[in-house]
């Protein structure tokens, strides 16, 4: 397996967001599983379009969050009254009342790590090569076109029917990209 | 399902004045949203860039050198003394942080209110929030005395038992507090920049600038499954930051208003705080954006209705801060407590009389010329009066730590306090450090969210004509 001359999808580039919109919708009727949409910015619609289920980022979220709001309470309770406890004004050593504001802020900032960590794991990135990243015709992906790739790994990708699929779909560009 | 295909609903156009102004004027193209953000990172710097980092940089080091000055000589080269502990490094602290949360305010808050308007004006000032955030970290910093301890702020072990930081403290909860604010920001910022970082490296000429900005980029290939969950995540992270900042400025009241003093020991203080903060950034953002649209031509994307809705965020908080300020004196009378009653009196007519009326007028009379929107318009007067909250916002702080503190309840526990040199010259520096900052930030980055701004277009609008909807579809 060199890679090299192997084909890694077909290219389809659109002009507006809704003929883009319009051919994911074929696709996906079409039954493609391994393709994608690809957009310089998020396109309303485009979720329903390509039937993606809602994103899983959340669960990352939540559990940083009970990291965080757990592991401050215990953190407090061990440092506070457990390892080295020093009774100040006769409060007492440990009391979730006091312990609330740092374990606030902790529980948001596993949060906030777990959002982040969690969308790139779920996206598989960072990556440091992308076959549609070496096109020079992708390039305006980050500018103003719009292109739906379905990939060769695809079961149901053949040649012709996958051409066409894109061709009647309003494509203004059709290209085959190489691995 | 058969009637509504049968029949043909016409809809009337929506009347002229019913229309709401666009976020991009001139139907400015997807396209030349990019090119003119681009454009800016992209071209020689301006002369003019020069001659500011240039001024920046050396300001900055003075910040540095009087640290130097201060931690080889101790805190006796500041002005404070008996009974004035906290001096203008906790003004500069208060005030530094208060600046960074107009960023979040926009990034987040405005985000979940729907405020599409919020896209031309959310990088910069979140980049400003990260960078004021940076210099107000400085400060905690460097006045606990000796420095080289103020590691103990952090619950790491040590040899003394070990000692761990002490929770009950609100100035242990503050460090949490900015700190988790700096991270978070940070983050917010970073991911926002991910699709703009990979628009710059998708049009970069040179193998090195391709490289780096690739690399910050991640490989995001605009995939529209990563936007799923990167909007999903951006949400979150909204969601995220708008208990934070309204914890981060609470938590600072804290410092103040847990403590027994009068003129600090009021409940009012986390929401007035808050408010306050708001305000004070709003004007920093303005304070920037201002020449900076009008430097880079950007007038078509940060529209004067952009600075008008800014503006009228600055009356709105400023009149909460002005009605907290009347709450207050209000509460010192109602309350009947002597000595509530008195600081209250001597910050308007004690010693310090100066510096309560520069904050009253600054804070709650100057914003209140955005009722009018000729003013609002006017970016000359919305420059001018930015500058004004600004000052008024660093006397607020001033008045509440200095004026609380300089008459305890005892004559002879009375004090004036006034600034060294050393004071002044470590806060000019902060400017020199943000300023420094700010200006490679839009040196090297976009300084405007293109994705986000490309967003809101009726261009990317699947149901516009513009965006490519066809009659009878959709």
């Amino acid at each position: 397996m060199s890679g090299v001359g192997r084909q890694y999808g077909v290219l389809a580039e659109y002009d507006t967001p809704a003929d883009a919109i319009a051919a994911a919708e074929k696709v996906r009727d079409a039954g493609y599983t391994q393709w994608d949409v690809h957009t310089p910015f998020p396109v309303h619609g485009m979720d329903e379009a390509m039937g993606l289920k809602n994103s899983r980022v959340g669960w990352f979220t939540f559990c940083g969050g009970m990291t965080g709001f757990f592991g401050g309470n215990l953190m407090i309770w061990f440092m506070n009254s457990f390892d080295y406890g020093i009774v100040v004004g006769g409060k007492p050593l440990y009391s979730p009342l006091f312990a609330f504001p740092v374990s606030y802020e902790m529980t948001i900032l596993f949060s906030a790590f777990g959002s982040l960590l969690g969308m790139l794991f779920l996206n598989r990135l960072p990556r440091l090569h992308h076959p549609l990243l070496k096109n020079k015709r992708f390039g305006s992906v980050t500018h103003d076109k719009f292109y739906v790739v379905i990939e060769c790994a695809d079961p149901k990708y053949s040649e012709e029917e996958t051409h066409s699929l894109l061709e009647e779909s309003g494509s203004t560009h059709l290209e085959v990209v190489k691995e | 399902m058969e009637a509504a295909k049968q029949t043909s609903v016409t809809v009337a156009p929506a009347p002229r004045e019913l229309e709401r102004e666009p976020l991009v004027l001139n139907n400015r193209s997807l396209g030349w949203i990019s090119d003119r953000i681009c454009g800016i990172v992209e071209d020689k710097a301006p002369t003019w860039w020069w001659v500011s980092f240039i001024i920046s940089l050396p300001t900055a080091m003075i910040c540095f050198l009087m640290i130097g000055y201060l931690i080889s000589t101790g805190v006796g080269v500041w002005g404070l003394n008996h009974p004035i502990a906290w001096g203008w490094a906790i003004v500069n602290f208060v005030w530094w942080i208060g600046i960074g949360h107009a960023g979040t305010l926009i990034s987040a808050i405005l985000f979940l209110l729907r405020q599409k308007w919020r896209t031309s004006i959310n990088r910069a000032a979140e980049a400003m929030t990260i960078f004021a955030v940076m210099c107000a970290g400085i400060f905690p910093a460097i006045h606990v005395g000796r420095i080289w301890f103020a590691w103990w702020l952090f619950p790491l072990p040590n040899s003394n038992g070990p000692i761990w930081p002490q929770f009950r403290s609100p100035l242990l909860w503050d460090v949490f507090a900015v700190s988790t604010y700096f991270t978070v920001s940070l983050l917010f910022w970073y991911m926002g920049l991910i699709p703009d970082l990979a628009t710059i490296r998708d049009r970069c000429k040179s193998v090195y600038k391709k490289f780096f900005y690739g690399l910050f980029a991640l490989g995001w290939t605009g995939s529209n499954r990563h936007w799923s969950n990167y909007e999903k995540a951006y949400l979150l992270l909204a969601g995220l930051s708008t208990p934070l900042v309204l914890s981060v400025h609470s938590i600072v009241s804290f410092d103040f208003a847990v403590s027994q003093l009068p003129g600090w020991h009021t409940t009012i203080f986390p929401p007035y705080f808050v408010a306050g903060a708001v305000f004070s950034g709003f004007g920093m953002v303005l304070t920037l954006m201002v020449p900076l649209r009008s430097i880079f031509k950007l007038e078509d994307i940060i529209t004067v209705r952009h600075i008008e809705l800014m503006c009228k965020v600055i009356l709105t908080t400023g009149s909460i801060v002005g009605y907290a300020y009347g709450m207050e004196v209000f509460i010192a009378w109602y309350g009947g407590n002597p000595y509530e009653a008195y600081a209250f009196q001597n910050r308007a007519f004690g010693p310090y009389w100066w510096a309560y009326w520069i904050m009253i007028s600054c804070n709650v009379l100057s914003p209140q010329f955005f009722w009018f929107k000729k003013i609002r318009s006017n970016m000359l007067y919305v420059f001018i009066l930015s500058i004004f909250v600004n000052i008024g916002m660093w006397f607020e702080r001033f008045v509440i730590v200095v004026t609380s503190l300089h008459r305890d309840y005892l004559p002879s526990n009375w004090g004036y306090y006034s600034p060294t040199h050393v004071d002044i010259l470590t806060y000019v520096g902060t400017f020199g450090l943000f300023m420094a900052l700010f200006l490679l930030f839009i040196r090297f980055l976009p300084l405007i969210a293109i994705s986000e701004v490309k967003g809101v277009t009726p261009q990317a609008d699947p149901h516009h004509p513009l965006g490519g909807a066809k009659e009878g579809k959709h």
